[in-house]
């Protein structure tokens, strides 16, 4: 694979593109069923320097009974640092909901390929599911391709059985060619998942970026009739912009990704939103901020 | 069978978006129209009246008058009459008006796209977002050039024509009013002004909006009816300038009917476009801007890209990537915000529509309509794509004016050109590549008015539209829109 030839992206109509899925109209139970599958398509992430082991259980409490008077479903993972991994999988036993994990010295990735393979090794043993990654973006801007497809590749290995989440940093890579670019090559290299953002940088998801991903996600199952899934991280907190994320999924991939297995949603408030929405959906009326657990 | 064509994506069990429809109880439509003719409405002389109808269901939205010759000769001597002060008003006091009637359809911008879309079929997403803020936008435009004439064109003195005769098709309604009438106006010129019958509402609310800005009589006139009508009004001799945007074949009897008279004329006529994507085109914009060129407002655009010329090395992956599209493409009512494709204007189109796609399926050729459902009632067109079209098909030659594309393919630069150049239109082209001197290059040797590059069905005031050879000939819109209700006179110096 050459990845010097990837397809070219005209960045106007990409964005003219993404805002057409903004005009449609979501209403009754397209909105409610929508609702629902976006919150169960959430990654509830706390990746903090002052996370402890409570916080950690708070928030697994939250991600398995997101409210307990809706009936709602519980969230997609849990999302911590690694040395909390065990503790999330203790709090999540027989829930379903997932243990991921950051790794390969996130958010940066600059550090020695060894000691991520070891990080990520580490995490997996400690009980994690699926594995948040990054790219090496030095590398990449450098135009060492070969070199982050090849390190992709060996984190893939260390991972076993969970699946990799390929995070590509899409606010340091610049350009959508580029973009499209490093997408081709976590996906190429194996990624399970490709992810916009760590969402430690001022530009995490957009639409446009996103909608790029879904097409090389596209792209790749035209080619090889693998499916593969894609995660926006970062600045979706509310339920307008995730109900625009799930109608951008569903008119670019169609049902066969409508599930949590294909789409996930990086972020820590959007699942208030959402249960909001969600009662008021029920009610009539719309609760204030109060009345929903902030963990 | 490719390798690309063994895995497909799937868009029918899905998520499915509720209705979504555009409430209509905040519009008034009369049960029947008069003529607006020197500042009022008033009956027709002939009391005649022709229906008009929805096109998603058939339902009658009103009564509209047939304008007979008397009602023309009405209107065209209130415009005459109009014109002795209009054309000599301070130019800033006519912008005043031009600028009242620009702000008065934003107010009303909502009721008018309701009603363009109940009347015409266009889905409410083009009329809110496209037809009415670009009519606004129009007005606006040219209000600002009403006092600044003489800049336009320097050394020159301009001067006003007199009575515009302006008739207008039926798919862009209000937009079509805009492009003809604001342009008029700020030259100071008078106007006679005759919809299209299967859509003459948003234009007699239009009327009502002129009314109330108090723009003095008989500066513009409504006239509304059927081709009967727009003969009068062609033929009437005290009209100085016609602007007609319609059928080549209209146009032609127009251009005969006008040989030997002092009338001055515009024609803004079919077309064919060519729309051609280069192997290094950013391929799925190019499926988007495809999607764009033949099914926005159902394909009843004269600029349309209805014929689609692809780069050989990429045919497949174009073809697999436009029929998935159409997939997610929804038809439907037109005053649903999710409709992307609304109804056939009126039930002629749709048999004529209807026989393309007949000749089409004589002619052998691979067609694909996508699995979306239809409403049964209406004039519904599911979108069409023909694939392996020859040039010498009939879908590759004639206009077809509806939701259906002929898909060719070519080897290289000059094969594009030639195929794209080889039909008697010549309004419009689209040209989707990396490369911009290949889009330079391209945009050079097309012989079309308007091209784009890697973007497609994109309007601007401050943008000159016409055609080439059978697509007409004059300009709308830009400093070159002035130049058409002006007359030019060297200064003295």
């Amino acid at each position: 694979m050459d990845f010097k030839n990837t397809p070219n992206i005209d960045q106007q109509g990409l964005i003219e593109r993404a805002n057409r899925f903004k005009s449609r109209s979501i209403k009754k139970e397209a909105k409610l069923s929508g609702l629902k599958l976006a919150l169960s398509m959430i990654d509830l992430t706390t990746l903090e320097g002052k996370d402890t082991k409570e916080k950690v259980k708070q928030l697994c409490m939250k991600a398995v009974h997101p409210d307990l008077e809706l009936n709602v479903p519980s969230v997609a993972a849990v999302c911590v640092y690694p040395s909390l991994v065990s503790t999330a999988k203790k709090a999540l036993k027989g829930s379903g909901v997932k243990v991921a994990s950051v790794a390969t010295a996130f958010p940066s990735g600059q550090s020695d390929q060894k000691l991520k393979v070891e990080e990520t090794k580490y995490a997996v043993n400690e009980g994690a599911d699926e594995i948040d990654m990054v790219i090496s973006r030095g590398k990449f801007l450098e135009g060492e391709y070969n070199y982050v497809f090849d390190e992709i590749a060996m984190i893939k290995e260390a991972c076993g059985k969970a699946r990799l989440k390929v995070i590509l940093e899409t606010g340091e890579l610049g350009t959508p060619d580029q973009i499209r670019k490093a997408s081709d090559i976590a996906l190429y290299a194996g990624g399970d998942f490709i992810k916009t953002s760590t969402g430690k940088i001022s530009q995490a998801a957009t639409m446009p970026i996103s909608l790029l991903m879904l097409e090389a996600i596209r792209d790749f199952y035209y080619k090889t009739g693998e499916m593969r899934a894609m995660k926006p991280a970062g600045g979706i907190s509310d339920a307008k912009t995730a109900l625009h994320y799930l109608v951008m999924l569903n008119e670019t991939l169609g049902d066969q990704w409508m599930s949590n297995q294909w789409f996930r949603f990086g972020a820590s408030r959007l699942a208030n939103d959402l249960l909001m929405q969600l009662k008021k959906q029920q009610s009539g009326f719309y609760q204030s901020a109060d009345y929903f657990s902030k963990d | 069978m490719t390798k690309t064509d063994s895995f497909s994506l799937k868009f029918n069990d899905g998520w499915k978006y509720d209705p979504a429809p555009e409430s209509i109880d905040h519009i008034s439509i009369a049960e029947q129209y008069g003529l607006f003719i020197n500042g009022e409405f008033v009956n027709s002389e002939g009391s005649k009246y022709f229906k008009t109808i929805n096109p998603s269901n058939g339902d009658t939205l009103s009564k509209i008058s047939e304008a007979n010759k008397k009602d023309v000769d009405k209107a065209v001597d209130a415009a005459k009459a109009a014109f002795k002060s209009w054309s000599k008003m301070d130019p800033s006091d006519r912008a005043k008006y031009i600028f009242r009637i620009a702000r008065m359809i934003q107010e009303r911008a909502r009721e008018f796209a309701v009603i363009e879309s109940l009347d015409g079929g266009k889905p409410i997403r083009e009329s809110r977002d496209i037809d009415i803020p670009l009519a606004a936008a129009h007005f606006f435009y040219y209000a600002g050039w009403a006092d600044k004439l003489e800049y336009a064109f320097p050394g020159k003195n301009t001067k006003p024509i007199g009575v515009a005769a302006q008739i207008i098709p039926w798919n862009f309604p209000l937009l079509m009013a805009a492009w003809k009438i604001a342009p008029a106006l700020a030259c100071g010129n008078t106007v006679v002004l005759k919809p299209a019958e299967t859509t003459p509402l948003t234009a007699l609310k239009l009327a009502e909006i002129i009314k109330d800005s108090g723009l003095p009589k008989g500066v513009v006139n409504i006239v509304t009816g059927a081709g009967k009508t727009g003969s009068y009004l062609v033929e009437h001799p005290d009209v100085d300038k016609i602007a007609f945007t319609g059928s080549t074949e209209v146009g032609k009897l127009i251009r005969r009917a006008t040989a030997e008279t002092n009338k001055k004329l515009t024609l803004e006529l079919g077309g064919k476009a060519a729309n051609i994507i280069f192997e290094d085109a950013p391929i799925d914009q190019a499926i988007e801007g495809i999607i764009n060129g033949i099914f926005f407002n159902q394909g009843h655009v004269c600029c349309a890209g209805s014929r689609l010329l692809v780069q050989e090395s990429v045919l497949d992956e174009v073809s697999k990537k436009l029929k998935a599209r159409l997939e997610s493409l929804i038809v439907g009512d037109p005053l649903d915000k999710n409709t992307d494709v609304g109804a056939i204007n009126s039930e002629a189109q749709l048999e004529k529509i209807n026989s393309y796609i007949q000749v089409g399926k004589k002619e052998g050729l691979e067609m694909f309509q996508s699995n979306s459902k239809v409403p049964s009632k209406g004039f519904f067109c599911k979108p069409t794509l023909f694939f392996n079209v020859a040039q010498s098909s009939r879908l590759a030659k004639e206009e077809i004016f509806g939701p259906v594309l002929a898909i060719q393919s070519f080897r290289t630069v000059d094969e594009a050109i030639e195929k794209a150049n080889n039909t008697p239109y010549g309004l419009s082209a689209g040209v989707w590549t990396d490369k911009g001197s290949k889009a330079f290059n391209m945009s050079s040797k097309l012989k079309a008015g308007v091209i784009w590059a890697n973007t497609y069905n994109k309007f601007d005031p401050t943008s000159p539209f016409g055609g080439y050879k059978e697509s007409g000939f004059g300009r709308e819109g830009g400093v070159h829109g002035l130049k058409e209700y002006l007359i030019l006179e060297n200064q003295e110096g």
